[in-house]
């Protein structure tokens, strides 16, 4: 009877390579990691989880519209309730027409995202043709499903416009891979999908679908400690991506709300000491 | 019934800070030379300082012993580098291979809080800071380790740049002389000496800029 063959999956091809082949071997197979020699595996994995405590909380968001695909997401890293950094990319190059977006761990989803960038360009060079946002999405899905359980943090989304037009997919590592035409994804995604879902529309030019995309992170930012920064929104069509605007959080809330003068105010500012 | 837990961990947390400081043309990387293990300490004069390559220096803090190791493997790597492309390998090379090495032991992590500073391809100065699993983002500056919750509102406070993502860019040069900034650095660990236990005792700058690199040493607070 033939057996399905997974060896695709295995995260570790070999173990007869010695000490020297990981300096000269790069990135050819998949990564190999070395496991803590210990009898409680999840144990130790949950203490030094604690101990790295990666940063995490964010709100990203992308959805399908008309003109192609839209993506924004704020800029915050926190290492528990410290701030750690304001200025995080969190939405990734992947290649000049694909884009993913972070949230969760952030180590985790830098380096698997410039795993995915090396393995579509192999695909591009194997098959001289790009790969689609279905094959990469797979790709990356496959990969964080063969290390579930064993404490990734990476919640995605891969956008991109290939033959069969705008797409967009939703990755975890849970394993998880979902089609979709709207996500948001982190601490603050509630926020966001209340604005996004009540004001979209398929057939929005590109200036309104930014500016939902905008707001809906910014909202977003306001009410989660977790999020803040810079709203960064992209928007992808039929010639790839482009970054359309960054805009600090701080400072946009003043234009959505800007201060009125009181007449009180006005007031005291005329009172001079002679 | 209960799981009986390893009273053994394979970390300890030697403490100390370390700050990098970017320039137009210099970068400034300093770690206070305090090593501790809880409240004992081990040494006054322990350097957490490396030089990586001719414009590439490395401060990190945490558990020294990760550290040594985590040096040893990086001067490894550059070595071999440097045999396959006879060339010097620069700033921004260096910092990603230091985050790939960090996340090949994402299920074992160093325990290793870093911040590379060196001068990139054109001259500039470029800081580099890291996660202990290999997340890095190129700042200004950035302070790591047990003194950096009471540094870095402090750097943001004087050195704020505009947000590399702000679309239309805004420049986001730090307007400060390689002077200023080392005294920018002195400051910083004096008052973070005042309020954190595990710095103090002796404070190590590395000056790297186009003449080549100097070290500079100031006495801190041995109490």
């Amino acid at each position: 009877m033939m057996k399905i063959d997974f060896s695709g999956l295995e995260p570790n091809t070999s173990s007869l390579r010695g000490n020297l082949n990981e300096f000269l071997s790069g990135l050819s197979t998949a990564p190999e990691f070395q496991i803590p020699n210990t009898n409680d595996f999840d144990g130790f994995q949950k203490e030094s989880i604690q101990m790295v405590k990666p940063a995490k909380g964010t709100t990203t968001l992308a959805f399908i519209f008309k003109e192609g695909v839209m993506v924004a997401a704020d800029s915050r890293a926190s290492m528990g309730g410290y701030i750690s950094s304001q200025s995080v990319k969190k939405i990734i190059e992947i290649n000049p027409y694909m884009l993913g977006t972070m949230a969760g761990g952030a180590a985790d989803c830098q380096f698997w995202h410039r795993n995915l960038g090396i393995k579509c360009r192999l695909h591009e060079l194997a098959n001289k043709r790009r790969i689609s946002v279905t094959g990469a999405s797979k790709l990356l899905a496959n990969i964080l499903y063969s290390y579930r359980g064993m404490g990734l943090s990476v919640g995605t989304m891969i956008a991109g416009w290939d033959e069969k037009g705008p797409g967009l997919y939703y990755v975890d590592s849970e394993g998880g891979r979902l089609k979709g035409t709207r996500f948001s994804v982190g601490s603050g995604s509630p926020y966001a999908y209340g604005v996004l879902d009540s004001g979209y529309h398929y057939d929005m030019s590109v200036e309104e679908a930014a500016e939902l995309a905008r707001r809906a992170i910014y909202h977003a930012t306001f009410r989660d400690g977790a999020s803040g920064g810079v709203v960064s929104v992209y928007h992808v069509g039929p010639n790839g991506w482009k970054k359309l605007s960054g805009d600090d959080v701080g400072e946009l809330h003043y234009t959505y709300y800007p201060v009125e003068r009181t007449s009180v105010e006005q007031e005291m500012a005329e009172v001079s000491i002679s | 019934m209960t799981k009986e837990h390893a009273n053994w961990s394979p970390y300890d947390n030697n403490g100390g800070t370390c700050v990098a400081i970017a320039g137009a043309d210099y970068c400034v990387v300093a770690a206070d030379t305090r090593m501790s293990s809880g409240y004992n300490i081990l040494t006054r004069d322990y350097s957490k300082i490396t030089q990586l390559a001719d414009k590439c220096a490395m401060a990190s803090s945490g558990f020294q012993a990760d550290v040594r190791a985590l040096q040893k493997h990086l001067e490894a790597r550059h070595l071999i580098y440097q045999h396959q492309h006879n060339k010097q390998m620069s700033t921004p090379a260096m910092a990603q291979l230091l985050s790939n090495t960090l996340y090949y032991k994402r299920f074992f992590p160093y325990y290793a809080f870093n911040v590379l500073g060196g001068l990139d391809g054109e001259g500039k100065g470029c800081v580099f800071t890291y996660d202990a699993v290999g997340s890095y983002e190129r700042v200004g500056y950035s302070s790591q380790g047990s003194g950096s919750t009471l540094i870095m509102p402090f750097l943001d406070n004087q050195l704020k740049s505009p947000s590399p993502l702000l679309l239309p860019a805004k420049d986001a040069v730090t307007p400060l002389s390689e002077s200023e900034a080392l005294d920018l650095v002195k400051t910083c660990f004096a008052s973070a000496t005042e309020r954190d236990i595990y710095t103090g005792d002796k404070l190590e700058i590395v000056v790297l800029n186009a003449k080549g690199t100097r070290r500079e040493y100031m006495e801190l607070r041995k109490d």
